[in-house]
């Protein structure tokens, strides 16, 4: 015969695909298999059907779809014999379930079968539609199941029963229908309606709040009374097992217990006596009976507080965890997480015990443990309890490492009680297993160690030693890194030594090694090597000695293809060589980095922290991250925060254009601004250069007397500069100058006048845009010289902002022959509340010979 | 919903007899029962017998070369679970005598008509072994 015929019966199918070798034989007979069965299907086979469907179910458990069978299943719960409607039954709930369409087309036959004079049939369609019921079938079928709950056969009772929970479940309105029957089913005999109808009771409650009054009020002392017959009862053959009948039932019966005495203390009480009975005489020595104290345990944590229950319940516990038998340790641990919230006492006892644990082999265990002994961590018993945990992270496996350092590492920044234990902890967690610690994690301890201003020699003679010894975790390496750099010369000069460490000598060169050693390691990320830089570029300042191996060591990243080591090894070395004046003001001591925004922000926002470590040097009079988005407003910060080298005072035109330090730097690392423009940037405002100009500069408001000097020689790009110095000191981008038509008319001033020059100002501003007035100055000779190279400056307090347009030339005719104009844009961040001003500074040559004339505006407008 | 599937699988990994009650498309299943019967093989005699994987309980036993896999929701008492499987067993036991992977292998649809008579939609049924076996016995008889 033909071994893939559809008359193929099941045996024969399974040693053929048993026999198989390999995959492809596998696949190849059952595809055959299908083909047959398919072409069986086809031909609406009649004799073979139930056999084929068996084949089809074998065939789905391997793997393999089977969904063309599904009509076949269809067919068998169609027909009258009962083999033929079990299999159909077992094939529909094994190869459908309740999403199918075709599931739709049995609830007739489902029907009619609730409806059968054989119970057995009735059954079946019973546990079909318990198994796998959509909530339409549910809906059209729930009258019927009522029904059934009531029928004469215990069977059919039990069947109906589960078949309710599923009902309710998919269609939770129809939940009060089934609250009377259920009453009824909760008094039975028979244990198999006992167990099916207090899990349909417990579902109730569930799912209905009214369910849950009605059985708290009526039923709780019968349920009582039904566990105590069950405890007492005498040796029942059929539900025996290991000595407790019906340990199932017992369970069932404390689950429900438990869900009726939450949270009402009437029903709590009413259960007392029963719960105690059973705690005290269940024997523990088999699974069974540990099995009923677990739930029993269980029920006696989650009702309404009663000291005695309590205490012999963590009485039970504590046997638990001292038992041997792993899977009774793993259930207790799982207990006591529960119990920490309503008697932390009694669990600390047994703190040793769950340490213990914590090493075991078992895996499943040691997770519990480790959750149980998190919670049970307080101020008084951290010290010896993280001991004990860091010591067992080095042995740990490397699954469970990650688990553990981060318990590890909250544990210590919840409860770290100063802060030398507290870096002394991180250290070693760092060193153990720096590469399982989150980001946020690091980054804390460097704010703690910032802040902790004693024990900065201390930390990083710690780090370097440790960095000595293993160098392979990252984040170690990038705190060791950012550490050496900032209090290198507390590392060099062993200040600040506590009496517990042993003196160590480092050479500045010592330092320097150790942070090229992190830049020349291949593991080393993008991140490390960033702060290595940075790291290098501070030391290279506070060990003057080393600077030129320093930079040599940056200068080798020049090329590098990755964009920020190229950057910063590029600007590095030009701060190293060119720029030494500001280098030390430049990587001097960070200020303390503020813990209260760090935490707030490490709750939101990872990448600020980041660049905020990382990034650190060139923000510093700021500290903690101001968004490098608007160099040029810190441009106009620095100057006030940082005292300004030269003098202050209310020198509108000194507090801007002083300070000739930080613009340089903050322009370069920041945005690339050729050398060549910083440079004419330097060159126009640096009050350094020409003594003269210092003496005319610090002379406030006296304007010089007119000399007919030719202006300095001045390019057309020089005349571009100021405009592009006044949008630095402008503050933002510069916007178009708008048209300057319409709007209020305004007086135009005489803004500026010497013995040899006028300035007018003709003022206009747009409608609807009252802060912003559009100046247009001309400027008239006056002397009989002709003035060359002309430059008009001004310069605005800071609520004020200034937007340049370039002159219309540069020479000025004698005389009043001709005018230069020149327009202005002031936008008033304060108009109605302040008056414009301005201060002006105009250079020309007359006859080869430089002039400079300063002054002062304070008569614009008063509504401007 | 307590228990959300049964499987018995071989020492090597096949899996010789399925019930979910919970629908999961067949990729997700060979995922599934892959991914745990790893997890469970790779485990020695010493260890516990629960295993936790994503959001529910696996309780498992090894009879022989067969291992049973019950996997539940979190909240349900495995020691309960643990001995409901050995009634499973038993139950098998009594009908075939001295049952093997074999037995269950040829006579797939009479351990599915088994367990069907003890779980019903996630729930324990019925825990008497005569109660369970007196269907499948009638059954028998008549075919």
């Amino acid at each position: 015969m033909n071994p893939f015929s559809s008359g193929t019966r099941l045996r024969d199918m399974i040693r053929a695909i048993r026999a198989c070798k390999t995959a492809a034989e596998e696949r190849a007979v059952v595809r055959k298999e299908c083909a047959a069965i398919r072409a069986a299907i086809n031909e609406n086979d009649q004799d073979y059907r139930h056999r084929n469907l068996a084949k089809l179910m074998f065939i789905h458990m391997l793997g393999y779809p089977t969904h063309f069978g599904q009509m076949e299943c269809l067919k068998l719960i169609a027909s009258p014999g009962f083999p033929e409607k079990r299999i159909g039954y077992l094939g529909l709930m094994l190869l459908l379930d309740e999403r199918q369409e075709v599931l739709m087309l049995v609830t007739n036959s489902v029907k009619q079968d609730l409806n059968h004079t054989n119970q057995y049939i009735v059954g079946l369609a019973l546990c079909a539609l318990g198994n796998i019921c959509s909530a339409e079938m549910a809906r059209d079928l729930a009258p019927e199941v009522e029904r059934l709950l009531q029928f004469r056969d215990p069977n059919i009772r039990k069947k109906a029963a589960l078949c309710s929970i599923r009902i309710i479940k998919k269609v939770p309105d129809l939940a009060e229908n089934f609250i009377n029957p259920v009453a009824a089913l909760l008094k039975e005999k028979h244990h198999g309606v006992l167990i099916t109808g207090v899990q349909l009771c417990t579902d109730l409650c569930k799912v209905s709040p009214e369910a849950l009054e009605y059985f708290r009020k009526k039923c709780t002392d019968g349920l009582v009374r039904t566990l105590r017959d069950l405890v007492n009862s005498p040796y029942a053959p059929e539900y025996d097992i290991a000595g407790i009948t019906d340990p199932f039932l017992h369970i069932r019966l404390l689950k429900l217990l438990r869900v009726l005495g939450r949270g009402d203390a009437d029903a709590s009480d009413s259960m007392n006596d029963i719960l105690a009975q059973v705690a005290t005489k269940t024997e523990s020595n088999k699974n069974a009976g540990n099995a009923i104290l677990y739930e029993c345990v269980e029920t006696i944590m989650s009702i309404e507080d009663n000291g005695g229950l309590r205490v012999l319940a963590i009485n039970i516990l504590g046997r638990f965890l001292s038992n041997r038998d792993n899977n009774i340790r793993y259930v207790a641990l799982n207990m006591l997480m529960r119990a920490i919230t309503v008697d932390a006492q009694a669990v600390q006892r047994h703190r040793a015990t769950i340490l213990e644990c914590v090493k075991d082999s078992d895996a499943s265990i040691r997770k519990r443990a480790l959750e149980l002994v998190y919670l049970l961590v307080n101020e008084s018993n951290v010290k010896p309890l993280t001991k004990e945990l860091v010591d067992y992270l080095e042995v740990s496996d490397q699954d469970f490492k990650g688990d553990l350092t981060a318990k590890v590492c909250s544990i210590i920044e919840k409860f770290s009680p100063e802060k030398s234990w507290y870096i002394d902890q991180m250290l070693k967690v760092l060193t153990e297993a720096g590469n399982f610690v989150k980001d946020e994690v690091w980054h804390a301890l460097v704010v703690v160690i910032s802040n902790a201003s004693d024990l900065h020699g201390y930390t990083v003679r710690a780090l370097f030693r440790a960095l000595q010894t293993t160098a392979e975790q990252e984040s170690l390496v990038r705190v060791a890194v950012w550490c050496i750099g900032e209090y290198g010369d507390l590392l060099v000069s062993n200040a600040g030594m506590l009496n517990v460490e042993d003196p160590i000598t480092v050479t500045e060169s010592d330092a320097v090694d150790i942070v090229e050693s992190a830049i020349k390691r291949h593991a080393s990320d993008l991140t490390t090597k960033s702060m290595a830089l940075i790291a290098l570029l501070k030391l290279s300042s506070r060990f003057p000695s080393c600077s030129r191996r320093i930079k040599d060591i940056v200068v080798q990243h020049k090329g590098s293809l990755v964009l920020e080591l190229q950057q910063r090894s590029l600007e590095f070395n030009s701060i190293i060589e060119k720029h030494q004046n500001i280098r030390s003001a430049l990587v001097e001591r960070m200020p303390v980095l503020d813990e209260a925004t760090f935490g707030g922000r490490r709750a939101s926002s990872l990448p600020n922290t980041v660049s905020t470590s990382s990034g650190t040097a060139v923000k510093l009079p700021n500290g903690v991250a101001k968004p490098s988005a608007a160099p040029l407003v810190d441009l106009l910060d620095l100057s006030d925060d940082v005292p300004a080298p030269s003098s202050s005072g209310g020198d509108f035109l000194q507090d801007l254009l002083g300070v000739n330090l930080p613009p340089a730097t903050q322009s370069e690392g920041t945005n690339q601004t050729p050398k060549a423009g910083t440079d004419v940037l330097l060159d126009l405002l640096s009050i350094g250069s020409t003594p003269a100009q210092d003496n005319n500069l610090s002379t406030p408001d006296i304007l010089s007397s007119g000399q007919d000097n030719k202006p300095i020689i001045a390019s057309l790009d020089v005349l571009a500069a100021p405009s592009n110095m006044m949008d630095l000191l402008d503050g933002l981008g510069p916007a178009p100058p708008k048209p300057a038509e319409n709007g209020p008319a305004y007086p135009s001033i005489v803004a500026f006048e010497s013995s040899s020059l006028r300035l007018t100002f003709n003022f206009s501003k747009q409608p609807g845009n009252p802060q912003t007035t559009m100046i247009s100055g001309s400027f008239t000779n006056l002397s009989s010289n002709l003035f060359t190279d002309f430059v008009f400056q001004a310069a605005v307090p800071k609520f004020l902002q200034l937007h340049l347009d370039p002159a219309s030339g540069n020479s000025l005719p004698a005389s009043g022959n001709g005018t230069i104009t020149q327009s202005l844009k002031v936008t008033n961040s304060q108009h109605g509340k302040k008056p414009l001003v301005m201060r002006l500074r105009i250079a020309y040559k007359v006859d080869g010979k430089d002039v400079l004339e300063e002054g002062q505006i304070n008569n614009f407008p008063r509504d401007l | 919903m307590g228990i959300r599937f049964i499987l018995m699988v071989n020492k090597q990994g096949q899996t010789r007899l399925a019930q979910y009650y919970e629908w999961l498309t067949l990729e997700e299943r060979r995922a599934l029962e892959g991914d745990i019967v790893r997890k469970c093989l790779a485990r020695n005699e010493q260890q516990c017998s629960f295993v936790e994987h994503s959001n529910y309980k696996i309780v498992y036993r090894r009879y022989a070369s067969l291992f049973f896999l019950v996997g539940v929701d979190n909240d349900e008492n495995e020691l309960a679970i643990l001995e409901f499987i050995h009634l499973l067993v038993e139950t098998m036991d009594r009908h075939f005598g001295n049952v093997c992977e074999l037995d269950i292998m040829f006579h797939l649809e009479k351990a599915h008509f088994m367990l069907e008579e003890m779980v019903m939609n996630g729930c324990i049924v019925e825990t008497s072994k005569s109660n369970i076996l007196s269907p499948i016995q009638l059954m028998e008889k008549t075919s």
